[in-house]
């Protein structure tokens, strides 16, 4: 972060402000990967208690949005940012909304876990399941990387990673849609386990989004829905 | 970064208003042209190899620190450098392609066409109507019809009409500052100039009044070409469509005011807009 020089402010109070929001927006990003975690080893190990805690939990990733929103605002409206640090401010609102999102997608795989549990079926997709969590974990741990270190290769890099992501979730589809043509009762937990793996593919799509912002931050280049991060152009 | 956006349908003409500071400088009509200018007061050089173009009916503010030089780059517009006896000015300052330095050129009719507003009010002594008559006098107009006719419009034209309208042989000291400064527009604006110059023209004023300065200015670049110097940076983020950064007598940066506070090339300019030391 040192490239930001947030502690360079005239104003120590500014410095101060900027950088809180910085590592509170860390806080958080370590609060959702971990209500990721949890919801995936709920998942996959039928527990019905870590279920329940990661859908608790997630009032306090709410909570944790809306002080950080109104703290922005506060910045906003009394320090009128420019430049880096305005752009700071807007990455940090934007990168909260899809945080919060993440730990929606979190608590809605907990609640999945939660309705699968004494379903014997389900146990045979859990490799494929498993694989596309932990997938979607790094996706995440490398866009919160991106933006405590203001990394823009990782940042890039983590993005090109998502498009993995949406094809093995595809793969998968395909594979539930066969389990349920083969065997009618086999639906109600399979349909559940179609929506956990949707919930883990959107929360791909949202760390990608938290790459985009970080380039957006370091470099004041708008890449979203534009083709340059696919064609590999240099963020130089 | 060579980056170039391709998928360019938010930036389709119309989508993103003008006022937002989508400005491209080098597309601009240019009404001034500023090449290697070189001032000293004395031994001293208040501002070095400075080039730039101010883009016609457009607001161009200049900001940056005390002693930066910006003042004495506005004021060299209309040669108010002249005043002082130890100036000496090299390179060339053209309006409309006429270099404004020449000898051909009479300074009194210069300022007619640069007019120039100061960071404090100075309305003459007189009514608020001999105010602004003033300089349509001294143009030699003496129908009290036409007299009439284009002090209104003058006023109206600086917002202040319906304010005045009923006491307009009312001395003008007896306006408020904010009143005051939008009387002393409407006399630089009765004698039809070109360009604005205007200095630190909110300083003095309340926040409500700046902010009725601001909107005027805003009705104003309709036109007139305005160049404003300003301390205050929000001021010139609010108002203008072009700033310059000048630091220690050099323009460092100069570019749409939307990429100078979003996204600065210079290092220099981050820090001044961020408020860092740099």
């Amino acid at each position: 972060m040192d490239n930001l020089n947030l502690g360079h402010h005239i104003s120590r109070r500014y410095n101060e402000e900027l950088e809180d929001v910085r590592s509170r927006v860390l806080a958080m990003g370590g609060l959702v990967e971990q209500q990721l975690l949890d919801a995936m080893e709920a998942l996959e190990s039928q527990n019905s208690s870590l279920a329940q805690q990661v859908i608790a939990n997630d009032l306090q990733v709410n909570a944790m949005e809306v002080s950080i929103d109104e703290e922005c605002n506060t910045i906003l409206a009394r320090r009128q940012p420019a430049a880096s640090d305005l752009r700071l401010i807007t990455a940090v609102i934007k990168t909260i909304t899809d945080l919060e999102r993440i730990g929606d997608e979190a608590e809605r795989i907990a609640r999945m876990a939660n309705d699968l549990i004494g379903e014997t079926g389900i146990s045979r997709l859990f490799t494929q399941i498993h694989h596309l969590g932990q997938h979607a974990r790094e996706l995440l741990r490398g866009s919160l990387d991106a933006f405590a270190h203001l990394d823009t290769e990782k940042a890039v890099a983590t993005w090109n990673e998502d498009r993995k992501i949406d094809r093995e979730y595809e793969a998968l589809l395909r594979e539930l849609m066969t389990y349920m043509m083969q065997d009618a009762d086999s639906i109600p937990y399979v349909l559940k386990t179609i929506f956990a793996a949707r919930a883990i593919e959107r929360i791909g799509d949202r760390a990608g989004n938290i790459c985009e912002y970080v380039i957006y931050l370091v470099k004041g280049k708008d890449v979203r829905h534009t083709r340059l991060l696919e064609e590999g152009i240099d963020t130089d | 970064m060579s980056m170039e956006v391709k998928n360019t349908q938010s930036l389709t003409p119309g989508v993103i208003p003008r006022s937002l500071g989508v400005n491209d400088l080098g597309a601009e009509d240019h009404c001034i042209k500023v090449r290697n200018l070189n001032l000293f007061y004395g031994g001293t050089q208040a501002l070095k190899e400075v080039n730039l173009d101010i883009a016609r009916k457009r607001v161009t503010a200049f900001i940056g620190p005390s002693g930066c030089g910006k003042s004495t780059l506005l004021r060299c517009f209309n040669r108010m450098n002249d005043l002082v006896s130890s100036v000496r000015i090299e390179g060339r300052i053209e309006l409309d392609g006429e270099e404004i330095n020449a000898k051909s050129v009479q300074v009194a009719q210069l300022r007619q066409r640069v007019g120039m507003v100061f960071q404090k009010p100075n309305p003459f002594p007189k009514s608020i109507y001999e105010n602004v008559a003033y300089g349509l006098r001294l143009q030699g107009v003496k129908s009290r019809r036409a007299l009439d006719d284009i002090i209104e419009k003058a006023l109206r034209g600086a917002a202040l009409w319906d304010e005045v309208k009923d006491r307009l042989h009312d001395n003008a000291l007896g306006l408020s500052g904010g009143q005051q400064q939008r009387l002393v527009i409407a006399r630089a604006i009765a004698v039809e100039p070109e360009v604005l110059l205007l200095d630190e023209p909110a300083s003095a004023l309340d926040p409500i009044s700046t902010l009725k300065i601001e909107e005027l200015i805003d009705e104003l670049k309709d036109k007139y070409t305005i160049v404003i110097v300003t301390h205050n940076m929000q001021q010139a983020a609010r108002v203008s469509d072009y700033t310059a950064f000048m630091y220690l007598g050099k323009l460092i940066e100069y570019d749409a005011t939307n990429k100078i506070f979003t996204n600065p090339r210079e290092k220099m300019t981050e820090d001044y807009v961020t408020g860092r030391y740099g």
